[in-house]
């Protein structure tokens, strides 16, 4: 009643459920407290590393006509991140006149 | 160039922060599980391989024997995938480090030993003299017998280990040189190419082989012990 004197509506979601871009400022600290992590997407607990896993799988690896697009786009971004790791060597071994 | 051919090899740090645990982990990303009995193309592809492993690799040994199924699947296909992920450009092979291929080796070998000696003393202990051999020789027998019995650990490793490196370096070495003779004689630079190409697909295969071997070695060590 007081935050609504405030000028605040009470939120009818309950706070637990929310996602990130919903929850106010004011509700930021006891949002982060209260999230459990358990839970992960569709089945109990078997992908390695929760719900973002599943959402990459569910979109590009596991539709109807399968190809290999799905797991070679996490095969060059493999490459990619490994060539970010290892730049600093790779620095000298342009292709130069002069070395 | 010296001190560019083994940098490769190195533990990877991002920012200062060992990151080989994730390079580690990575490949359980690339197997999916599902509580269907029929999946999608990638899972069946997946399931028919392990499948064809499996059978051929556990036919020889005895139900005691069978129980390692699991381990030895997970190892096969461990190795197999980080040695072929270690054939992309810049990406950084575990099994090219002796500590990972010795974690791997001694605790197999020594569980299959050890359970040998728990369960089956005489036969284990048989095994260190062979049929027929004459009196004279027994005692030296049973010593070198000895040593190659705690050698097997250290040769599972190494093998390994040397294989997937010897390969990587050649690949890095043999790729330099056709760089660097593209300006001096473009001919020379082909064949060079081309000895490139045929060491890549013999990386192909050595990359499967040695996982192929570690694992049938590890389980007829076993297949000794049960």
């Amino acid at each position: 009643m007081a935050s609504v004197i405030r000028g605040e509506c009470p939120s009818p979601v309950p706070l637990k459920e929310k996602r990130l871009l919903d929850v106010r400022i004011a509700e930021l600290p006891s949002w982060v407290l209260m999230r459990d992590f358990t839970p992960t997407g569709i089945a109990a607990l078997p992908a390695p590393f929760g719900r973002g896993y599943d959402r990459y799988y569910n979109k590009y690896v596991n539709v109807g006509e399968e190809s290999v697009a799905g797991v070679s786009m996490v095969l060059a971004a493999c490459v990619g991140f490994s060539y970010c790791l290892s730049y600093k060597e790779l620095q000298h071994e342009r292709l130069r006149k002069y070395h | 160039m010296n001190e560019n051919l083994f940098t490769s090899f190195s533990t990877p740090t991002l920012m200062g922060l060992p990151i080989i645990i994730m390079i580690i982990a990575f490949p359980a990303l690339l197997y999916p599980t599902s509580n269907r009995l029929i999946s999608n193309r990638i899972r069946t592809l997946q399931q028919y391989l392990i499948n064809l492993i499996l059978k051929q690799m556990m036919a020889i040994h005895s139900p005691k024997g069978r129980t390692w199924s699991l381990m030895l699947m997970s190892l096969i296909i461990f190795i197999a995938s980080t040695n072929l992920l270690g054939l992309l450009p810049h990406t950084f092979t575990p099994t090219t480090q002796l500590s990972i291929n010795l974690g791997l080796a001694i605790p197999l070998w020594a569980g299959a030993v050890i359970l040998g000696f728990r369960y089956k003393f005489k036969t284990s202990v048989s095994h260190f003299l062979p049929q027929g051999t004459p009196i004279l020789l027994i005692p030296m027998l049973i010593i070198i017998e000895t040593i190659s019995l705690f050698i097997q650990p250290m040769a599972l490793a190494v093998r390994l280990t040397a294989n997937i490196t010897a390969g990587h370096l050649l690949m890095h070495l043999i790729g330099a040189a056709t760089l660097a003779l593209f300006s001096i004689s473009t001919s020379t630079a082909l064949i060079t190419f081309i000895i490139l190409l045929l060491l890549t697909m013999l990386e192909f295969a050595v990359a499967l082989i040695q996982a192929y071997v570690f694992t049938l070695l590890v389980s007829l060590y076993l297949h000794d012990n049960t």
